[in-house]
């Protein structure tokens, strides 16, 4: 396990530096720079001379090479730079960015994840055509509508035609509720879509019937026992949508008229104020890789056939057979166990 | 010629419908929310109510609290204009300069030396008098700090500033700068206390340190979110010109960032905010129905408009532009992309500048006459209807960008009234980085765009050949009217030189002056005495109350 992990973090570096290079180029590929941007508009009044001088000042005038080595030494040590729009150090910036940031992406997971999972559940349990038509037809719907569009239309709503949440700012519990539930739409609607269509796969495995057949009640069997294999690809799919959500963030923040990291991307892209850009990118990355260990970590805690010591990791099957561990349980439990599976799953 | 404004406008027409319809369902909630009787046109003349609070919805960040540093535009002076105090007060009514910190004011005959004498007994908000010695350590670090000020056009050959005694400072430059006196009313030439100087200077945009004179002090700024501002005690040097002005009646002002303005604008209707700033055209109609105060004034400075690239090879062909003038037709562009409030321009200046000069006697649309000079000149019309003149296709490029949300409907219009005399233009639009690359290399023949600022020096920034011009007019007359009028002692000189070289952007069809732009500000039933200044930004909130 720790050879695994050890491994694992020497990837996650490598994904941090492949990310903050990436950014780097492409932001120098840009026409302009940040200096000519905040400085240099229409009005005469700024001679070329005194541009290069700013330049200078922030290092811009150095070879792409000596740039990059600079600002990568510099990154190293925990220094992000300053912000040539602002002045203040990134590091900074970020650290009051995120903590608003974090309030409504984490809400969001959550109401994601609830109301995604519970979605799955009952349009895959139901007994009505009908009903389970209409809930999977959903998901396709919540991916597809904009979140811009989403975001105001919930604002019309609940702010400014019944004034139940404030429209604007960072005013507690109150005010990250409508964020929260626009960023949680797409990514509900993913969750609720790999989830049914997981548990659909699922139901049709032969250690349902034997479980049916030994009694078990139908919400036991499709909780206990197929829920849980089902959930895996779900799992996956959480650990992708979290980098969903900071991107998410760019246009919920906008809308709601939050401070946090995507109204920092948004402002600092747009200034092409590269220390902040580069900062923002780090955090994305960082967050994503963290997210996506925890989840590589949680896996054998669901089904222990996952091997994470091993070199070459078994993929989490899309509708894998009922784990050992839940053989203690009822007659019908272990009667579910004990019927032979493929190996490796059934994908 | 009856397909010409069609597309845009249906397409315009169904949105501002679409607009509506949403702006009426929020506003059916709640018909009247407050029981007062009086409508706000007779309640603004009611009796101040001292000790409220105020809140001002602004779509971008300030970035820099520095007065004299670079935010955000507009929205960062409607901030920063609380905190400072100017020289001299610019009156809105007629543009004209009056006393405020100082008194009197006088230039020698070059325009090289201005002579304030300074108002007694004002302090900055940590108790420090402001006296001449403050005048020049806040000159002196403005022209030091260069390109990082925004007041750095208002300082070029900056000698230095004297203290003859402690209320009385001479500035000295190199050459004349007539414009100075109006400069030093504008925000980026306000003062700030010696212990704000004492901060290195970029450290002063989070506004920490920063002390001045004004009505108003921070109480704190937090990013994307909010500037919050207290009354300070004691202010009692409000300009005396300046009617109703006095110690602030407002406890607290806090300006909240909301970029989205349609978010804005609920926000108003619903009473989450008292005023919103950077109304989008489209949305005056929506709060006019519901029953809101629009305050409104035209921006001083050059209107929006084409200018010609003096070294392109269409740029440089008189015929050429002279046809481009008579096809462009301002009335149906204000017409299609805006609204009323929003005047047709009568000259390269907006009615709003000091020393703006009527041309609209030069500023004819005649289609017709636009043919015929193109054919005197020798142009030809090919199968495809576009003139054409030694193999070479009338096709000029107009770039633009989208930073007044009408320019897309402005420069399609203009796309088609050209296409209708046989002028085949090319838009290009891009980022603005994209967009400044691409008038630095040269490579355009027409430009859409504005430039406020309340003096008709704005002709001579925006025109002159002598800094980093992108315009590059060839026009030696010119030239020298704009350098002239920044060493005219004598106002009525300087008024009758500006009205010359007005007349020659004209008649020589260097630019197309085709509309103004007009800043609006959203008002609550229970904000009052909201005013926009000579610069058509906010002014001091020392005349608003609410209630």
């Amino acid at each position: 396990m720790t050879r695994y992990l050890l491994r694992r973090l020497a990837l996650a570096a490598g994904v941090l530096l492949a990310a903050y290079t990436v950014t780097f180029l492409v932001l120098y590929a840009l026409p302009g720079d940040p200096v000519s941007i905040m400085y240099g508009g229409e009005s005469s009044d700024v001679t070329p001379d005194q541009l290069d001088a700013l330049r200078a000042e922030h290092g811009l005038d150095q070879p792409l090479v000596v740039q990059y080595l600079t600002q990568l030494g510099h990154a190293l040590r925990g220094d992000l730079g300053d912000s040539v729009v602002s002045g203040q150090p990134v590091t900074q910036l970020l650290g009051s960015a995120l903590p608003p940031t974090a309030q409504i992406a984490g809400l969001a997971l959550l109401v994601a994840v609830l109301a995604g999972g519970s979605l799955a559940v009952v349009a895959t349990a139901t007994r009505s055509r009908r009903l389970s038509g209409f809930l999977l037809s959903l998901p396709p719907l919540g991916v597809a509508i904009p979140s811009f569009w989403f975001g105001l239309t919930l604002v019309q709503w609940f702010s400014f035609q019944i004034p139940l949440f404030p429209a604007l700012g960072n005013q507690g519990f109150a005010s990250a509720v409508l964020p929260a539930v626009t960023l949680a739409l797409p990514t509900s609607a993913l969750i609720a879509q790999m989830l049914s269509r997981s548990l659909l796969h699922t139901l049709r495995e032969p250690y349902v019937d034997t479980a049916l057949a030994k009694g078990a009640g139908r919400a036991r069997v499709h909780l206990r026992h197929a829920l849980r294999n089902a959930a895996l690809p779900a799992l996956t799919v959480t650990g992708l949508v979290v980098g969903g959500l900071l991107s998410g963030a760019v246009v919920t923040e906008t809308v709601f008229s939050r401070a946090g990291i995507g109204r920092l991307t948004a402002t600092s892209v747009s200034a092409q104020d590269i220390p902040v850009v580069q900062g923002v990118v780090l955090v994305a990355a960082t967050v994503y890789v963290l997210v996506n260990l925890l989840i590589d970590v949680i896996y054998p805690l669901l089904d222990p056939r996952i091997v994470t010591g091993a070199r070459r990791r078994v993929a989490p099957p899309t509708a894998p057979s009922p784990s050992p561990t839940q053989a203690h349980g009822s007659d019908a439990d272990q009667a579910a166990a004990r019927v032979a599976v493929p190996a490796g799953g059934t994908r | 010629m009856s397909l010409r404004p069609r597309p845009s406008r249906t397409l315009r027409v169904a949105l501002a419908a679409a607009v509506l319809a949403l702006a009426l369902t929020a506003c059916s909630g709640e018909e009247s929310p407050s029981a007062d009787p009086s409508g706000s046109a007779s309640a603004s003349s009611a009796t101040p109510v001292d000790g409220g609070d105020l809140t001002f919805a602004i779509g971008n960040d300030p970035i820099s609290l520095n007065p004299s540093g670079i935010g955000s535009g507009n929205d960062t002076l409607y901030v920063t204009r609380q905190l400072v105090d100017s020289l001299v007060w610019q009156d809105p009514a007629d543009g004209s300069l009056k006393p405020w910190l100082a008194t009197a004011w006088k230039a020698n005959a070059e325009q090289t030396e201005f002579t304030f004498t300074l108002r007694d007994g004002v302090t900055f908000s940590d108790g420090t008098p402001f006296t001449a010695a403050s005048v020049k350590a806040n000159f002196d670090d403005t022209a030091a700090a260069g390109a990082k000020s925004s007041a750095v056009g208002n300082f070029i050959g900056y000698k230095g500033t004297t203290v003859v005694d402690d209320h009385t400072v001479t500035v000295a430059f190199e050459s004349p700068n007539a414009a100075f006196p109006q400069a030093t009313s504008t925000v980026a030439l306000g003062f700030v206390a010696d212990s704000t100087l004492a901060i290195p200077y970029d450290d002063r945009a989070s506004g920490t340190g920063v002390i001045g004179t004004g009505p108003f002090v921070l109480d704190h700024y937090t990013k994307d979110t909010e500037t919050v501002l207290t009354a300070r005690d004691g202010y009692a040097w409000s300009p005396q010109d300046r009617d109703g002005a006095g110690a602030p009646h407002l406890a607290k002002v806090t300006f909240q960032v909301a970029p989205e303005a349609s978010v804005r604008t609920g926000s108003l209707t619903s009473g989450q905010v008292q005023v919103i700033g950077g109304v989008q055209p489209t949305d005056i109609a929506t709060l006019e129905q519901a029953g809101l105060t629009l305050v409104h004034r035209a921006n001083p400075g050059i209107t929006f408009g084409l200018t010609f690239n003096g070294a392109s090879p269409f740029g440089k062909d008189p015929a050429v532009r002279e046809a481009i003038s008579l096809a462009v037709n301002p009335t149906e562009i204000r017409d299609t992309a805006l609204t009323e409030g929003f005047a047709v321009a009568v000259s390269p200046l907006a009615s709003t500048t000091p020393d703006v000069a009527d041309e609209s006697a030069h500023l004819v649309t005649d289609p017709a006459k636009a043919a015929s000079v193109l054919e005197a000149d020798g142009w030809a019309k090919g199968s495809d209807g576009i003139y054409a003149k030694a193999g070479t296709k009338l096709a000029p490029t107009l770039v633009w960008i989208t930073n007044f949300g009408p320019n897309q409907t402005s420069v399609e219009l203009i796309q088609s009234e050209l296409k209708a005399v046989g002028i085949d233009a090319k838009l290009w639009s891009g980022t603005v980085p994209d967009f400044q690359a691409k008038l630095a290399a040269g490579d355009f023949d027409l430009v859409w765009g504005n430039l406020s600022r309340a003096d008709g020096d704005v002709l001579r920034t925006q025109y002159t050949t002598q800094g980093t011009n992108f315009y590059k007019i060839d026009d030696p007359e010119l030239e020298k009217l704009l350098q002239d009028q920044l060493a005219a002692g004598d106002p009525a000189e300087r008024s009758s030189l500006l009205a010359q070289a007005q007349e020659r952007l004209v008649t020589q069809h260097h630019v197309v002056p085709v509309h103004e732009l007009t800043t609006y500000l959203g008002l609550s039933d229970k904000a009052h005495g909201i005013e926009l200044g000579a610069d058509s930004r906010l002014d001091q909130l020392t005349t608003a109350w609410v209630g």
